[in-house]
């Protein structure tokens, strides 16, 4: 946090950030070069983090959640990935794909079913869309969804996936209608538990950053999925879709931000302590530029993060804004930490330090949920004219304290 | 039953080195102010007396107005009310004086059973308020307690380690404790708690209400200096077996004459 209270946060914001850290500091950052060095998804992290309230922060209090606001999302993704990245992904994935999607377009039985156990962190939840060959290019899944009497019967395999070994709910996106033009208008929106017959999934290992965290793939053999468990209604799974990533990539340009952060003062400590040609390395001019340059991204990047955050507290449409932040700071914080390995020079190449943690972690969000050029190639369409919002028959509800903390 | 906690607003430990003498002299010092680590371990025992029972918890701290950082995080985690006192005298104070205001907190608040407090703060260091609050009071006087087994019948009955050893001891209430850190694993504040905490208004307590415009001062500042960054280098002793390791280990002890 760098803006005085009052622009950006309020005293309640500032609390938040205060408790996150502390817990991050406690529960994560002690175990998180072991885990990384190993590759080991450690359950007990995602446990706290339900026992604290955090999966369901920003969802209101009689869906199980904590009734706080879209700002106070965005700095618990911040204060996570300031200790790890693997830890802001739960939030990225459980709350800003999977359950602030329930929030916008599920029923309000759905809600009572899926939203409140997992706003309790009784289950938690992942988001299925990747396949091996339809990452940018959505449209081109294979996935299948065939309408039998009152179920679904699902097929296809999901790549990508975070928390595929752990989740219990599955927001999968599966065409309903392979034939539709555009394409498209053809993908459904479904929410698949693990104790479904035909669900099988596994883990990756070998991923260049963020190996405390689980990433995997989901089959699905013949799943049958029960009509009532549609998101939307049939054709509308796309729009929800891109709804979901607009939550999603709020939390990953959030936790961007805090990897800048965490960049910046790991380098800040490391150049006063380290000395050449008789002074701190905090001397050198060159450094002083890499540090001045840590300080502009995240200046700006926290304005441009909250500027989202705002937008959605109000109820304000926030896919473009949304997407430039994201483009900014992961792309910022992947500079950041190459500049803290780099500050940090031998040490900072090696894993006695967490630099290099911060830099191996960077670069997955600069390529997941959009890519930088896709978000890039979004604002020149915003820009232009070419794209433009469109009503949907369901917006993500503008945050409301009294209508969010009531019980019931 | 009534619990007072007593807190104490501290900087974050992990910005206490950037702290400098000149800040602390002026009072106004630039770092993250936070509740007394120590003091946590108070105020979650303080809540959980109100669980086992039905206490009601008050959490005081002496400050200036608006220093109200550590108090609010004490209601986040659960504590039912804050006080702040505000008196000058105290603040500038010795520990003497420090503990007057706060034992004249503790009355004016009225009704109270048991004081709890950290066994000592992270930045003044000296250990010493809570015996100065319960010498105030009159009270009898509880350190280093790592359990409280019950409160019965106007007893408390406790455990507590020291050197060696550790007992169970019982004690007639009005008691003041101080706690170790092992009595409890303090709790987060809740989100529940931080919305509630960050909306409440602490009243204050003024020198003119607890009579206490000024305090005599036994102990006086003559200086005040940081002590000297310690420099300490880490060697990795390295071995093709584990009896190398050793042997290198103890020939590098020996020549230190650590051994």
């Amino acid at each position: 946090m760098t803006s005085p209270m009052g622009f950006l946060f309020n005293e309640e914001h500032e609390m938040v950030r205060k408790m996150v850290r502390e817990f991050a500091a406690k529960e994560i950052a002690p175990k998180i070069k072991e885990l990384d060095r190993k590759q080991q998804h450690d359950p007990a992290i995602i446990a706290k983090m339900a026992e604290q309230g955090l999966l369901g922060i920003c969802i209101p209090v009689r869906y199980g959640g904590q009734g706080m606001d879209y700002i106070s999302l965005g700095i618990v993704s911040e204060e996570l990935e300031y200790v790890d990245t693997s830890a802001r992904v739960v939030m990225s994935v459980h709350v800003g794909l999977n359950s602030l999607g329930v929030l916008q377009w599920g029923t309000e039985e759905q809600k009572q079913r899926f939203l409140v156990p997992q706003a309790r962190g009784e289950k938690i939840a992942c988001f299925c869309l990747t396949e091996p060959d339809a990452g940018t290019d959505v449209q081109a899944m294979r996935s299948t969804a065939r309408r039998e009497g009152d179920h679904y019967i699902l097929n296809g395999e999901k790549v990508w996936i975070s928390l595929a070994d752990v989740a219990d709910h599955f927001l999968v996106f599966a065409k309903t209608d392979p034939q539709a033009e555009p394409p498209y208008r053809g993908i459904s929106a479904f929410m698949m538990t693990r104790d479904m017959p035909g669900v099988t999934t596994g883990s990756y290992h070998g991923k260049l950053g963020v190996r405390a965290g689980n990433t995997g793939w989901v089959k699905m053999d013949d799943v049958p999925v029960p009509v009532e468990n549609r998101i939307g209604e049939e054709g509308e799974g796309f729009k929800i879709a891109l709804s979901c990533l607009d939550n999603g990539r709020y939390t990953v340009a959030a936790g961007a931000l805090g990897l800048i952060r965490a960049s910046l003062d790991a380098s800040v400590r490391y150049a006063q302590q380290r000395k050449t040609f008789g002074v701190p390395i905090a001397q050198h001019q060159l450094v002083k530029r890499m540090i001045s340059l840590m300080v502009q991204r995240r200046d700006a990047g926290e304005l441009l993060v909250y500027k989202a955050g705002w937008m959605k507290n109000q109820g304000l449409r926030n896919s473009r804004e949304t997407t430039l932040a994201k483009w900014f700071c992961t792309d910022a914080s992947f500079d950041s930490a190459a500049d803290a390995v780099q500050i940090h020079g031998a040490y900072g190449y090696s894993d006695e330090y967490d630099v290099e943690r911060f830099l191996r972690n960077s670069k997955g969000a600069v390529i997941y949920e959009g890519t930088r050029e896709l978000q890039q190639l979004l604002q020149a369409d915003y820009e232009f004219g070419y794209r433009r919002y469109r009503p949907l028959r369901c917006e993500l509800p503008a945050y409301d304290p009294e209508e969010w903390t009531r019980e019931a | 039953m009534k619990v007072a906690v007593l807190i104490k607003q501290t900087p974050d430990t992990a910005e206490l080195p950037k702290v400098s003498p000149e800040e602390v002299r002026s009072g106004d010092v630039k770092a993250t102010m936070v509740i007394n680590p120590w003091d946590e371990y108070a105020a979650e025992e303080a809540i959980q007396l109100g669980d086992r029972f039905g206490a009601s918890s008050v959490a005081i701290s002496l400050g200036k107005e608006g220093e109200t950082d550590a108090l609010k995080h004490a209601l986040a985690m659960g504590v039912n009310s804050a006080l702040l006192v505000d008196v000058e005298a105290a603040r500038e104070g010795d520990v003497w004086a420090v503990a007057t205001a706060l034992a004249a907190a503790v009355q004016h608040e009225g009704d109270v059973d048991v004081v709890l407090t950290g066994k000592m703060s992270v930045d003044g260091n000296s250990g010493a308020v809570y015996t100065g609050v319960a010498c105030k009071l009159g009270w009898n006087l509880l350190v280093n307690v790592t359990k409280i087994v019950d409160i019965a019948d106007g007893v408390v009955t406790a455990e507590r380690s020291f050197e060696g050893g550790q007992e169970t001891v019982t004690m007639p209430l009005p008691v003041v404790i101080s706690v170790a850190k092992e009595i409890n694993d303090p709790r987060y504040p809740s989100f529940m708690g931080i919305r509630k905490a960050s909306r409440a208004k602490i009243p204050v307590l003024t020198a003119q209400e607890l009579g206490l415009e000024s305090i005599p001062r036994a102990v006086r500042w003559e200086n005040l200096r940081k002590p000297e960054a310690r420099h300490t280098e880490v060697q990795i002793i390295e071995g093709e077996t584990v009896e190398e390791q050793a042997a290198k280990l103890v020939d590098a002890l020996l020549a230190e004459k650590v051994i």
